[in-house]
């Protein structure tokens, strides 16, 4: 079996809270795998640790206890090694409000040292694919939130990562731009060969996108995990997704279940 | 009938200068000219000093010292906003230090810098960069910490080398915070010089005045005084249109035009 992509290996995170306040337990000895070529959609209700465990596997925050690896190296430590691996879509846009929709798309392959006549083209191309070609010299203020949304998309792939990280990336639009995104992103992926992990607190979402479904309990730990490769049919989707409900629901407000 | 926002913009400043002047040379009709010269008799002098080289040489002698002072405080300025930003054992060192500095008037750098150096010149700038720093330190640095931390993290998640970081993050999110300072300054310095000129210069504005001062010649010090706010309003002018030029990328509301 080749190597996993991403490894926790009994993952804990911990934040002090201000004003001496005690600490605060987001992830849980969390343990997971993510295979090379995999989508993993992680679900969980709102402030359940996904945000969390996503910036542990992006590398902007350190595990208190445990390991995390992405690729064999540690996210957080081996900054150099990372560099041009990982693509990320955010939950908002996070466009640079003073570089138009190319540059924007152009800010990886720069931080990448691309040769910038091959970068222009890249990033031509990758926003003529997301359907913004005419919108290349358009600042974000002039974009609609799907058009920026793509922006970003566009952005993250530009690179060629290996792993592609969204946290929530759809979660702002209305339902008709986030279901073309949705297919749109699935399509890329796949035709790109990436590995990617999606955060989603929506369960059609998760079940839409993912080849796996992990669903989170506060503080982050798996709860419940599935194989949609098992949902061959209608009514074998009804039951996950119930089940999948069922679990949630399991999880007081408090967070303990 | 809908009119040119900048045109009455300009009206509306032409309007409120021409009944200063009306007031003024109404005065000019019950006292004594050395007290308050016809306006004609200003115009006169004003335009004389712009068009006799010898006179508008020292109206560019103190636009040069403006000039040395306020970059020589924007570039230390930069460099200690920037190291405060980056350590708060930095800026437990240097901002009480800034903040003693705020509180010194520039008649007592003034006083200093006569008894400690020699050089004119180096007096002046002294005085000037003394009593500009604070504020280019406190203006920029405020503008570092609103760096957008969504904005940092998605740049980070390229893994940036710090000059790549410096150059499409920290630089495009300090320039507004740049401009403003410099526009800010621009007045203060100009009101500094000035007074380094006026007790310890043979030449310039500031001396220019002191000469007209002894010689109980009112026009010559208003029209003198009205070089240095012609010279603060190109200056404030270019900056503002090299502002907008640079900060085009933000949006702007049809209802604030």
């Amino acid at each position: 079996m080749a190597q996993p992509v991403i490894q926790f290996r009994d993952v804990s995170k911990v934040f002090r809270r201000a004003n001496g306040r005690g600490d605060l337990l987001a992830v849980d000895k969390l343990s997971f795998e993510v295979a090379p070529g995999e989508i993993v959609a992680v679900l969980g209700k709102t402030g359940c640790g996904k945000s969390t465990m996503f910036n542990l596997v992006a590398g902007l925050i350190e595990p208190s206890s445990g390991e995390v690896a992405v690729s064999g190296h540690d996210p957080f430590r081996d900054f150099e090694f990372f560099r041009g691996k990982v693509g990320i879509v955010f939950q908002g846009d996070r466009l640079m409000p003073w570089r138009t929709a190319l540059a924007n798309v152009l800010l990886g392959l720069e931080i990448l040292d691309a040769e910038p006549s091959k970068a222009q083209a890249v990033a031509r191309g990758w926003l003529a694919r997301l359907g913004l070609a005419g919108h290349e010299n358009d600042y974000p203020h002039a974009l609609s939130g799907g058009m920026r949304q793509r922006v970003s998309i566009a952005r993250a792939f530009a690179v060629e990562p290996e792993l592609l990280l969204c946290d929530e990336p759809f979660s702002s639009l209305d339902e008709m731009t986030a279901r073309d995104l949705r297919a749109e992103f699935v399509r890329l992926v796949r035709q790109n060969g990436k590995t990617a992990v999606f955060i989603t607190h929506q369960i059609g979402e998760a079940m839409e996108i993912g080849d796996r479904v992990l669903v989170l309990h506060r503080p982050a730990r798996i709860a419940f995990e599935t194989r949609m490769s098992q949902a061959i049919d209608g009514a074998a989707r009804q039951q996950i997704h119930q089940t999948i409900l069922d679990v949630l629901a399991l999880e007081a407000p408090g967070g303990s279940s | 009938m809908t009119w040119n926002p900048r045109l009455v913009r300009i009206l509306q400043a032409t309007a409120s200068t021409l009944v200063i002047a009306g007031v003024w040379q109404f005065a000019s009709l019950f006292f004594p000219h050395y007290l308050f010269p016809p306006v004609p008799d200003i115009v006169t002098r004003t335009i004389a000093i712009l068009f006799s080289w010898p006179l508008l040489s020292e109206v560019l002698v103190t636009a040069a010292r403006i000039f040395a002072g306020l970059l020589g405080a924007f570039v230390l300025g930069c460099v200690m906003a920037l190291a405060i930003g980056r350590s708060p054992r930095i800026e437990s060192y240097v901002t009480p230090v800034l903040v003693f500095l705020q509180g010194i008037p520039a008649l007592s750098w003034v006083v200093i810098a006569i008894i400690w150096f020699h050089g004119i010149e180096f007096r002046i700038f002294f005085i000037m960069v003394l009593t500009t720093l604070p504020a280019f330190t406190f203006q920029i640095l405020d503008a570092f910490r609103s760096m957008s931390k969504e904005l940092f993290e998605m740049t980070m998640s390229f893994r940036p080398r710090r000059w790549t970081l410096f150059r499409v993050l920290i630089v495009p999110t300090i320039v507004p915070g740049i401009f403003t300072a410099w526009k800010v300054n621009l007045g203060n310095a100009a009101r500094v010089v000035v007074v380094a000129e006026l007790v310890g210069a043979t030449g310039g504005v500031g001396y220019e005045l002191l000469r007209q001062q002894q010689l109980f010649d009112m026009a010559g010090a208003i029209a003198w005084t009205l070089q240095l706010v012609l010279f603060v309003l190109v200056v404030q002018q270019t900056i503002t249109a090299i502002e907008t030029w640079a900060l085009r990328y933000r949006a702007v509301s049809e209802r604030a035009m």
